[in-house]
C-alpha cells in the first residue's frame, strides 16, 4: 500500500508555494525561479481503477463547482465530456482486445495532465493567465483570462473549457491550494483503491514502475507509464495495461505534441516583444493564423485536432 | 462477514459472484486491491453482466441469473473428482464422515419428506444417524455409503461441465478454468475468500446460493483462516447491526427466536433449545441458550422478570405463522388485515417488489407513519405524479404522518460493519429544521402508550406497563445508556459458592463478556453477541488504535468486534487437528501445549485440547455442515432451481417450478409469467450503480449528475433484434408493470446459450423514483415479482422475464 494521504492540519499552515515559485507566466517574460522545488506528480492507475467516480464527486464538491443534471446518453460517463465545472471526469471505453477477443472496459480518469512544456500558457495571449509553478502545477489566473480559447486550441489533450457565465477558462488546478498545504489533491483522497496517488514525480514514476511489473507478470506485456515526451513529461501520468496503445483509452493521444502553430507563434513573441504588439494586436495575429472564431464551434474542435496532430477520436 | 474488510488483504483468491463489490462497496474493494497488489492475488468475477469489478479482474465468466448453485455444485463436483479437497480439514473439521438416517432421499429435484399442499417437507429423515451412546454416528474411512461425503459426492456428480454449461450458460472452457483456479485453493497455503452480497441473496432460493459456496468454502479448507471465509457485504451502513438486534420479525437480539403459538409456556420454549453435543467434548456454545435468553428477559423487564414468572416468558408475543416478514405484511394490508404501518428509515414502494401491489396495499390502511430524514416515495405513495406514481388521491383515505429524523451524520452511536465491527462514531453537525433522532420519537410514543394504557387499561397492559425504562431523561436515552444495556450488567451480586466473602460479580457493574451471564436473573444483557463491547473498561467500541502487530489485517485495539472481539470467527480451524497454522505464513492461532495464543481471540476455550474440541462451537456436532440437517426448509444439499420466472424450463427437475418450498400467496402465483413465455422472453435482473446509494442519493445533486438518468442495459444483438438505438427509449415490461427507459447498449451483457436456447439478458439498475434531485424515472421494482427465499422471504429480484420494444420518451 502507498503511504496513504495525510490528513488536513488543524493549525493554518503557510502555503508552500506561491507568485516567487513561478517558472513560466503566459505572455510574459520572468526570471524562473531557480531552484526549482520539488516536483510533483499525480499517478493514475487505470488498472487500479473502479470508476466509482468518487475523484469527479470530490472535485465538484472541493472546489464548490456545480454541475448541471443531464441526461443518460448510452454510456456511464457523466456529464457526455469535460465542462468548465467538471474538471475531471471518469470516461468509460467498451474495447475488445483483439488478441484475446476478450472484453476491457478501460475506465480512465480525463483531467489537466499538467504538462511539463504547456501547450496552454504557450498558445495563451493573455498577460499572467495561465502560470507555472517550480512543483510543475500549471495554473489558470482567472482575472487575467480574457476567454479567447486559445488555450484549447495550444492543449494537446483538449482539455480546458470556457465558461458561459463569465466567459473564462476551467481546468484542473492539481488542487494547488491543498498541495500548498501540504495536502494530496481532493480526487486522491477520495479515491478508495489507490487508482490515484499523489508525491514526487521521481516517487510516482518509482510506485508506477512496481505497478507494472505486477501487471506484466498477469499477462498484460505491454503495460507501462504514460508520461509524453512530446510536452516534456506531465505531472498527472497515467499506469496503462496497454500503454503501447493509448488511444484506446478514450483517445488519449499516443504522441501528444504542442501544435507547431503555437511554437511557431511563441517564436514570433520572442522577436518582437510582446510588451510593444499589445494584447489585442497579439490575439488578432493569432486569431488570423488559426483561423477560427473566439467562440469554440465543433469545427472549430477538428481544426485544433488537426492542427496539434493527435490522433484522438 | 466470517472474516473482516481488513483480512481480506491477505487471500490469495478473491471470487467476486452473487455480488460486484467494486460497484456496491468501492471503499471496501480497497483491500482487494491491496491483495491483487502486495500478495499477487487474482480476482474471478463471475456475474451475467461485466461490471465494474469485472473490469479489474483477472478472469471473468458469465453466467446467467439464477444458476449458481448449478454452477457451484460444478465446481464441488470438479473438486471431489480431480481431488482439489483440503483432506485433513474436511475430515476434522466438517460432517463429511457423519452417517445419515436410511430414510433419507432425493430424487428429481426433491428430498425425501415432500409435501406438495403444504410446499413443504417432512424433515424428520434429514439428520444423522444416533449411536446407543447418544452421539451421532461417524465413519472416518468415509466408507460407508451412508456418510455425508458419498452422499455429497452421488448428489453433485449431476453437475457435470457439460451440465453446468447447459444450465448456466457459462461457457464449458470458461467453467473450467474458474474451477482451476479455484482447485488451486484446497492447497492448505493458499486461501479464496468470497466477496458476495444481494445478487445471492435476492433469490428464491439465497440462502442456499450462500450454503453452496460455504459448503465448497470447507471442502477447500478455507473457513476460519486468514484471507479465506464466507464474507457477505452487506447492503447498509449498519445493516449488520439491525440484524443482530432482530431484523427479522421471529428473531429477538443476537439471533434468539420468539416463541411460536407451539411453544406457550417457558419450559416448552427450552425443551427445544437444549442443544445438547452431539459428540463428545464439544462446547455447543448454544447450550448456555438460557443464559442469554433470561438476561435478556431482565434487560427488558428488570424487577417484573422473576423466576417465579419464568422471567416474564408470558411478555412475549407467539408467532402463529413463521415470520411477519415485509412481503407477508403488505399482502396483509392488500387484504385490509393490517391497519396501521410505521415505516422506520425504509422506502418499501420502491425496495419491495411489485410496486403496484406495495402502493394498492398502503392505499388501504388507516395510518402510515413515515420516520426518514429524507422525502420518500412512500411518504408520497398518494401524490399524483403522471406515468411515475399514477395514484389518485381523492380514492385514498389513509393518514400519512411524516416524523423528520437525524441521519448518521447528525447523532452518536455504534454503527456494525460486514466485518462485525461495532464502531463508535460521534456527531458531525446538528440535526436540521424539527429532525429528532430516532431514539426520541421513539421514547415519545412509548411513554404516551405506557401513559394511555395506565390510564385507559388494556387487553394486556403488563408487558408495556412493566417494561423497564431507567434512563436519566426518560424523554431521550443516551447512546451509552443503550449501548451498556446491550453490553449487559450485573443485577445482584454473585458470590464464590466456593468462598462466601468473594464476588464473583457485584451488582451495578457492567459484565465483561456474554461468558459472566447467568440464567438465575442476577445478569441483565440486552445483546448477548454484544456483550464485552461497553465493558468496566469503558466503550471499547470508541477505540481507534490502529496497531495490527504481526501486520495479520486482525486491528484487534480498534472498536470492538463481535464477539468476544473476536475478528475471525471459527478461527480455531485455522490450525490444524494439532493446533499447528496450516500456513505458517499466514499464522493466526496457535497451540504451544498448554493453550491457545496467537493474533485473534480464540472461538474455543483457551485451554481446550486441539484434538478434542471442534472449531465450529455453535454447532452441536462441533463441525461445521456439508450437510445441513434439518436446518434449512429447502433441503440439506443445494439443488438448482430455476427462478420462478424463467426463460427455460429446469433441466434437472423440469416438474419442479421455482424452490418447491418457498411461499407464494395465491395472487401472486398468477401474476408471474410461466416458464418460457413467449410473452416474456427475456431474463432480467435489477442492481445498483456505484454513483448512486438505494433511493437516498438521487436527493443529492452530485450524486444525480454522476447518473442523472434511469437507462435499462442490453447486448448489441439485443438491440439489434429490437431494433433499439444506443441512447434511446424503449418500453420494458413483466406481467407486473411497465416503464420507459434510456437504453444502454452494450458489449459488457452478451447473449448466453442456455439448454440450446439463445437468452438474452436485460440490465434493470434500481435507483430512479418519483421523488429527488435526479430526473424523474421508474424503479425495477415497478417489474420484480412478489416472492421470496424460502428460509428467510428475501424477495427474488435478481432473475425475473420481462420484454423490451423500442419507443418514444414517456410523456409525463
Amino acid at each position: 500500500m502507498f503511504p496513504p494521504a495525510p490528513n488536513p492540519p488543524i493549525a493554518p499552515t503557510p502555503a508552500k508555494f506561491g507568485e516567487k515559485d513561478l517558472i513560466r507566466k503566459s505572455a510574459s517574460s520572468i526570471t524562473p525561479a531557480s531552484p526549482r522545488q520539488t516536483e510533483v506528480a499525480k499517478l493514475i492507475d487505470v488498472s487500479k481503477c473502479i470508476g466509482c467516480k468518487a475523484c469527479q464527486a470530490a472535485c465538484l464538491e472541493w472546489n464548490n463547482l456545480h454541475e448541471e443534471i443531464g441526461t443518460f446518453n448510452g454510456s456511464y460517463t457523466n456529464p457526455p465530456d469535460l465542462t468548465p465545472a467538471s474538471l475531471t471526469l471518469m470516461r468509460f471505453t467498451e474495447w475488445v482486445n483483439p488478441e484475446t477477443d476478450t472484453l476491457e472496459w478501460l475506465i480512465r480518469k480525463d483531467g489537466c495532465m499538467h504538462c511539463e512544456d504547456p501547450g496552454c500558457l504557450k498558445a495563451c495571449p493573455a498577460p499572467g493567465a495561465i502560470v507555472q509553478y517550480s512543483n510543475g502545477i500549471v495554473d489558470f489566473v482567472h482575472e487575467n483570462c480574457i476567454g479567447c480559447g486559445y488555450c484549447i486550441k495550444g492543449c494537446p489533450f483538449n482539455i480546458p473549457r470556457i465558461s458561459k457565465v463569465d466567459n473564462k477558462a476551467y481546468k484542473c488546478t492539481l488542487c494547488s491550494d491543498r498541495i500548498a498545504v501540504g495536502q494530496w489533491p481532493a480526487c486522491a483522497k477520495a479515491c478508495p483503491t489507490q487508482a490515484i496517488v499523489f508525491g514526487t514525480k521521481d516517487e510516482m514514476k518509482n510506485w508506477a514502475d512496481g505497478r507494472i511489473k505486477d501487471l506484466k507478470s498477469r499477462g498484460y506485456q505491454n503495460a507501462g507509464l504514460y508520461d509524453p515526451p512530446g510536452v516534456g513529461g506531465t505531472h498527472v501520468m497515467y499506469v496503462l495495461q496497454h500503454a503501447n496503445t493509448p488511444q484506446i483509452y478514450a483517445g488519449l493521444p499516443k504522441d501528444p505534441t504542442i501544435s507547431p502553430v503555437v511554437e511557431i507563434w511563441k517564436g514570433v513573441t520572442k522577436y518582437v516583444g510582446f510588451a510593444v504588439i499589445g494584447i489585442a494586436a497579439a490575439a488578432g495575429v493569432l486569431h488570423h493564423l488559426v483561423a477560427g472564431p473566439n467562440r469554440v464551434s465543433e469545427e472549430d474542435e477538428e481544426n485544433a485536432e488537426k492542427l496539434t496532430g493527435s490522433d484522438r477520436t | 462477514m466470517t472474516n473482516s474488510w481488513t483480512d481480506i488483504k491477505n487471500t490469495d483468491l478473491v471470487v467476486i459472484m452473487g455480488g460486484n463489490a467494486a460497484e456496491a462497496h468501492p471503499c471496501g474493494f480497497k483491500w482487494v486491491t491491496e491483495a491483487k497488489a502486495t500478495r499477487g492475488a487474482k480476482l474471478v468475477v463471475v456475474d451475467p453482466r461485466y461490471t465494474r469489478s469485472a473490469a479489474v479482474a483477472d478472469y471473468y465468466a458469465p453466467i446467467r441469473q439464477g444458476s449458481d448453485i448449478a454452477f457451484l455444485n460444478g465446481v464441488i463436483n470438479y473438486c471431489i473428482q480431480n481431488d482439489k479437497v483440503q483432506w485433513e480439514y474436511v475430515k476434522a473439521f466438517t460432517n463429511a464422515a457423519y452417517l445419515v438416517k436410511d430414510g433419507f432421499g432425493y430424487q428429481d429435484g426433491l428430498f425425501t419428506g415432500y409435501d406438495e399442499s403444504k410446499r413443504d417437507y417432512n424433515r424428520t429423515t434429514w439428520d444423522y444417524q444416533i449411536g446407543p451412546d447418544g452421539y451421532a454416528m461417524v465413519d472416518e474411512t468415509l466408507q460407508n455409503p451412508r456418510c455425508v461425503w458419498n452422499l455429497l459426492k452421488a448428489h453433485v456428480a449431476l453437475y457435470t461441465p457439460d451440465m453446468v454449461s447447459r444450465i448456466t450458460g457459462t461457457p464449458k472452457d470458461k467453467f473450467l478454468k474458474v474451477c482451476e483456479m479455484i482447485g488451486e485453493c484446497a492447497s492448505p497455503t493458499k486461501t479464496m475468500t468470497s466477496m458476495y452480497a444481494l445478487g445471492w441473496t435476492q433469490h428464491s432460493k439465497g440462502s442456499q446460493n450462500i450454503r453452496t459456496m460455504a459448503m465448497l468454502q470447507l471442502i477447500l479448507g478455507n473457513i476460519g483462516v486468514r484471507g479465506g471465509g464466507m464474507n457477505a457485504l452487506r447492503g447498509h451502513s449498519n445493516i449488520q447491526g439491525l440484524t443482530d438486534l432482530g431484523l427479522m420479525s421471529n428473531l429477538i437480539p443476537g439471533y434468539l427466536t420468539l416463541p411460536t403459538e407451539r411453544e406457550p409456556d417457558f419450559p416448552t420454549y427450552m425443551a427445544s433449545r437444549g442443544f445438547k453435543p452431539l459428540r463428545p467434548n464439544q462446547m455447543s456454545y448454544w447450550q448456555n441458550y438460557k443464559k442469554f435468553f433470561v438476561s435478556f428477559q431482565k434487560m427488558m423487564w428488570g424487577p417484573a422478570a422473576t423466576a417465579e414468572n419464568n422471567f416474564a416468558f408470558e411478555y412475549l408475543p407467539k408467532l402463529d405463522v413463521p415470520a411477519y416478514d415485509v412481503l407477508r405484511a403488505f399482502e396483509l394490508m392488500k387484504q385490509g388485515k393490517m391497519n396501521a404501518y410505521i415505516c422506520q428509515g425504509f422506502n418499501p414502494l420502491q425496495a419491495f417488489p411489485n410496486k403496484a401491489k406495495l402502493a394498492e396495499a398502503l392505499g388501504k390502511l388507516k395510518l402510515l407513519v413515515i420516520m426518514d430524514p429524507l422525502e420518500t416515495e412512500t411518504a408520497r405513495f398518494w401524490e399524483n405524479h403522471g406515468i411515475y406514481n399514477p395514484a389518485e388521491p381523492a380514492k385514498i383515505q389513509t393518514e400519512v404522518i411524516q416524523l423528520p429524523t437525524t441521519c448518521f451524520a447528525e447523532d452518536e452511536g455504534a454503527l456494525v460493519s460486514s466485518g462485525r465491527w461495532l464502531q463508535w462514531h460521534w456527531p458531525a453537525g446538528s440535526p436540521p429544521g424539527e429532525a429528532k433522532t430516532d431514539v426520541w420519537i421513539m421514547a415519545q410514543i412509548h411513554l404516551r402508550l405506557k401513559e394511555l394504557y395506565r390510564k385507559e387499561g388494556g387487553a394486556f397492559p403488563d408487558a408495556l406497563l412493566n417494561l423497564q425504562w431507567n434512563y436519566k431523561d426518560p424523554h431521550e436515552p443516551s447512546p451509552e445508556e443503550l449501548a451498556k444495556e446491550m453490553n449487559g450488567y450485573v443485577v445482584s451480586d454473585v458470590v464464590d459458592p466456593n468462598d462466601p466473602t468473594k464476588k464473583l460479580l457485584e451488582a451495578g457493574k457492567q459484565v465483561a463478556g456474554f461468558g459472566a451471564l447467568r440464567d438465575d436473573g442476577s445478569t441483565a444483557c440486552g445483546c448477548w453477541i454484544y456483550s464485552g463491547c461497553y465493558t468496566e473498561a469503558g466503550n471499547l467500541m470508541a477505540r481507534r488504535d490502529n496497531s495490527d502487530p504481526g501486520e495479520t489485517g486482525a486491528y484487534a485495539k480498534w472498536a470492538f468486534s463481535w464477539p468476544a472481539n473476536r475478528r475471525i470467527i471459527y478461527n480455531r480451524a485455522s490450525a490444524d487437528i494439532n493446533g499447528k497454522p496450516w500456513d505458517e505464513t499466514r499464522k493466526l492461532l496457535w497451540w504451544d501445549g498448554a493453550r491457545w495464543t496467537g493474533y485473534d481471540v480464540p472461538d474455543i476455550a483457551p485451554t481446550a485440547k486441539p484434538q478434542d474440541v471442534g472449531p465450529f462451537i455453535m454447532n452441536p456436532e462441533g463441525v461445521s455442515r456439508l450437510f445441513a440437517r434439518g436446518m434449512m426448509r429447502d433441503g440439506p444439499f443445494p439443488v438448482h432451481y430455476e427462478p420462478f420466472e424463467s426463460p427455460v424450463a429446469n433441466v434437472i427437475a423440469p416438474k419442479v417450478r421455482g424452490n418447491p418450498v418457498a411461499r407464494v400467496f395465491k395472487d401472486d402465483f398468477a401474476q408471474f409469467a410461466e416458464v418460457a413465455s413467449p410473452d416474456f422472453p427475456y431474463a432480467a435482473t435489477s442492481y445498483r450503480l456505484t454513483e448512486h446509494f438505494h433511493y437516498w442519493t438521487k436527493n443529492n445533486h452530485v450524486n444525480s449528475v454522476l447518473q442523472p438518468e434511469f437507462f435499462v442495459e442490453i447486448s448489441e444483438e439485443l438491440a439489434k433484434e429490437k431494433g433499439i438505438a444506443q441512447g434511446g427509449w424503449a418500453r420494458v415490461w413483466s406481467k407486473r408493470g411497465s416503464v420507459f427507459a434510456k437504453v444502454y447498449v452494450t458489449k459488457r451483457i452478451r447473449p448466453m446459450l442456455v439448454d440450446g436456447k439463445t437468452v438474452h439478458i436485460v440490465g434493470i439498475p434500481i435507483h430512479w423514483g418519483f421523488v429527488g434531485a435526479a430526473r424523474k424515472g421508474f424503479p425495477a421494482n415497478q417489474l420484480t415479482p412478489f416472492v421470496g427465499d424460502a428460509n428467510i422471504e428475501t424477495p427474488e429480484y435478481k432473475a425475473f422475464c420481462v420484454n423490451i420494444e423500442p419507443t418514444t420518451g414517456p410523456v409525463a
